[in-house]
């Protein structure tokens, strides 16, 4: 089992980062009740684990018995049935699922589980009506009729279902749904407050650690804490007696765009252009999202760069990053941000240098 | 089996006035709509104004206090989330509409007046065309039906339909009325709050009691009775003001560097960054120590950056983007990037 999963904390009690929104949880669901809530934040800062630690909290060992399905879909919409076929994972008291990967579909999705899940409303011994909850991730990338949608289904099945949201960026979510739960905002953990997890998960290990390693790490996480730990395995893998330098690990298409960045950097010409276009390919055909791939090249340019051009590159970049939202194709718009590199680097080049 | 407990009541609902003298704040439409009441004789209506101010509960409260227990027969109430495009105006309303209802007793002998009417809330989503096919329905049923038209712009209404009817502006609540309301609701509800929260709270809700209510609520129901200002904060979803100051005076030191690590940790803090731009666009607007053209020239990202993020763009890089922007007005840097 990987160290993410291991030491992942099951319950809210035993949360060590977000203490004090883990006591506030418990406080909100004592009664065996809860709103519709909306977790945001950035990734690997503990959404996911406080609300798996809030579904134990409020159904007990039940919700961590989950069983993972494909479950084809039979939607009636008007004259046509559109087939959906979608990965949930639930258990008796929850169901969790990724509307997103539905793409346009997402509404009747969305619609379709929520309506389903109402109609078969636990009871429990007393005779009195329970509930359940339907988690929903990445609600950001839900289109916005599935949004509009879902606002009005939390409306009329509020009694039978409670719904957790899960996101990235809460501006991407409509004002309307926002404001229908309860919104709570998990922040990454600081750099010590991985050292501290780092370090626990070492002791109970076994594990000897050199001065200043957790550090470095922590440092080159970026504040993500299932980076931190992942990249902690895969130093131990590596190599074990840990040594005094030894360099955390970095992800390897990290370091290709690293080569990229220097690629660019060291000549300006259409023939070099086109030789990134490949390396590109090469990171989207793994599946890195462009986006990704925009950001970390912006990242690893800056940092050669003076500081007076950095403002317009970085205007550069946030155009582009729009223009690849908005368009289809994502090469293009990487291409061109590159290409407007080439021609900004040049020309400062020339007028610095002549 | 979690059962369910009355706590989950939302307090919007539970403390929604039930009559139209108890509407707060808008004397006015008061005054005017109670001299309706007492003749039984209501024009078309058609209420505008910024959320939370009453729009709504006024409107279902004239509905409740005319028809009594007969309200499910004779109001028909679409709001947004139901289906308006036309064919639903063609349909729906205008069947709705056509129905003859008789004054006097009806057999719950409750007193009637002879007519139904039907409330169109957030008119303003409407498209033109099916406003279009409301004008002549509204004309012809006008003796049986009378319309009242709900919305936030009034200018998002065509110009025959407002015409036609009698026109409310519902104004922001002042501080006095929001907080007079806020406290009888913590007194019912048994929650304590300071007087340092309940001016925060008054501020952060920009005069819509709704959303203040809502934000009281979350906050007693994750933090217990006793509230203070910064538990509004963050279950407001507010940025705290040291961290937009804190950005804005990297700006102001025109090192880039400086701000993008603002930005960075702004970011993975899980600020949302929409937020950000509207909190850092009061602090440029309010600043008395930029000229006006800076403040114009940051502005100006910021509108284009907002319509970004709507579009899905990446908050890092538009927020670094508006950030250098910034740095570049306020230190007089050259503006290169110009499209």
């Amino acid at each position: 089992m990987l160290w993410v999963d291991k030491y992942r904390p099951r319950s809210l009690d035993k949360i060590s980062v977000h203490r004090e929104i883990a006591n506030n949880l418990k406080n909100l669901v004592s009664e065996h009740d809860c709103p519709h809530l909306l977790f945001y934040g950035p990734s690997g800062a503990g959404k996911k684990t406080l609300i798996m630690a809030l579904l134990k909290q409020i159904f007990g060992p039940g919700a961590e018995k989950v069983k993972v399905e494909n479950k084809p879909w039979k939607i009636e919409a008007g004259t046509r049935t559109i087939d959906v076929e979608l990965t949930t994972v639930s258990s008796n008291h929850h169901v969790e699922l990724n509307p997103s990967d539905a793409g346009f579909q997402d509404r009747y999705v969305v619609q379709e589980i929520i309506k389903e899940m109402a109609k078969s409303r636990p009871i429990d011994v007393n005779g009195t009506k329970g509930f359940k909850v339907l988690v929903l991730n990445e609600v950001d990338k839900l289109s916005k009729e599935a949004q509009h949608s879902l606002r009005r289904t939390m409306e009329i099945y509020s009694g039978a279902c409670r719904i957790i949201l899960c996101c990235d960026s809460v501006s991407k979510v409509l004002e309307a749904v926002r404001s229908r739960c309860l919104n709570i905002r998990i922040n990454s953990p600081s750099k010590e407050q991985i050292v501290d997890v780092l370090e626990y998960i070492a002791k109970k290990e076994g594990l000897q650690l050199p001065m200043g390693f957790t550090g470095r790490i922590a440092q080159q996480s970026n504040r993500n804490l299932r980076r931190a730990i992942l990249c902690f395995e895969a130093c131990k893998v590596q190599q074990y007696p840990f040594t005094d330098n030894q360099p955390a690990q970095t992800l390897d298409w990290e370091q290709y765009i690293s080569e990229i960045a220097s690629d660019i950097v060291n000549e300006q010409s259409p023939k070099r252009l086109y030789m990134v276009r490949g390396k590109i390919y090469e990171l989207l055909v793994n599946c890195i999202p462009p986006e990704v791939v925009l950001k970390r090249l912006l990242f690893e340019l800056m940092k050669k760069l003076d500081s007076e051009l950095k403002h317009e590159v970085c205007h550069w970049a946030a155009y582009y990053e729009h223009r690849m939202r908005l368009g289809q194709k994502a090469i293009f718009h990487l291409e061109a941000f590159i290409a407007k590199f080439m021609s900004i680097y040049k020309k400062f080049l020339i007028a610095t240098f002549g | 089996m979690a059962p369910i407990h009355s706590s989950s009541q939302q307090w919007v609902e539970k403390y929604r006035p039930k009559q139209v003298k108890d509407v707060a704040h808008q004397e006015e439409v008061v005054r005017a709509l109670t001299n309706t009441l007492e003749t039984g004789n209501l024009p078309h209506l058609l209420f505008y104004g910024p959320p939370g101010t009453g729009k709504t509960t006024t409107a279902l409260a004239i509905a409740h206090q005319l028809f009594g227990p007969e309200y499910k027969s004779r109001v028909l109430e679409l709001n947004a989330s139901d289906d308006r495009g036309i064919n639903v105006v063609r349909t729906k309303i205008k069947d709705f509409a056509a129905v003859a209802v008789g004054s006097g007793n009806t057999n719950s002998g409750y007193l009637c007046p002879p007519f139904k009417i039907i409330i169109l809330d957030e008119a303003d989503s409407m498209t033109e065309d099916a406003q279009n096919a409301l004008r002549r329905t509204m004309e012809t049923y006008s003796k049986v039906t009378r319309f009242c038209f709900i919305c936030n712009y009034v200018s998002r209404i065509i110009e025959p339909l407002a015409s036609r009817c009698a026109k409310f502006r519902f104004k922001p609540l002042v501080e006095d009325i929001m907080t007079g309301r806020i406290l009888h609701i913590c007194k019912e509800e048994g929650v304590h709050l300071d007087s340092d929260a309940l001016t925060m709270l008054s501020s952060i809700s920009e005069g819509d009691l709704r959303r203040a209510i809502t934000y009281l609520q979350s906050a007693a129901r994750l933090y217990g009775s006793s509230i203070s200002s910064n538990n509004l904060i963050s279950v407001s979803g507010i940025v705290p003001k040291e961290v937009v100051q804190s950005l804005y005076q990297a700006c102001k030191t025109g090192q880039f560097d400086l701000a993008q690590k603002e930005v960075s940790d702004i970011i993975a803090e899980g600020h949302p960054a929409s937020q950000i731009f509207s909190q850092l666009y009061d602090m440029v607007v309010q600043a008395t120590d930029i000229s006006d053209e800076t403040k114009a020239r940051i502005s100006q990202r910021l509108a284009e950056a907002d319509k970004c993020l709507i579009d899905g763009a990446d908050e890092y890089l538009q927020l670094l983007d508006v950030a250098s922007n910034a740095m570049r007005s306020l230190c007089n840097m050259t503006q290169e990037c110009c499209y």
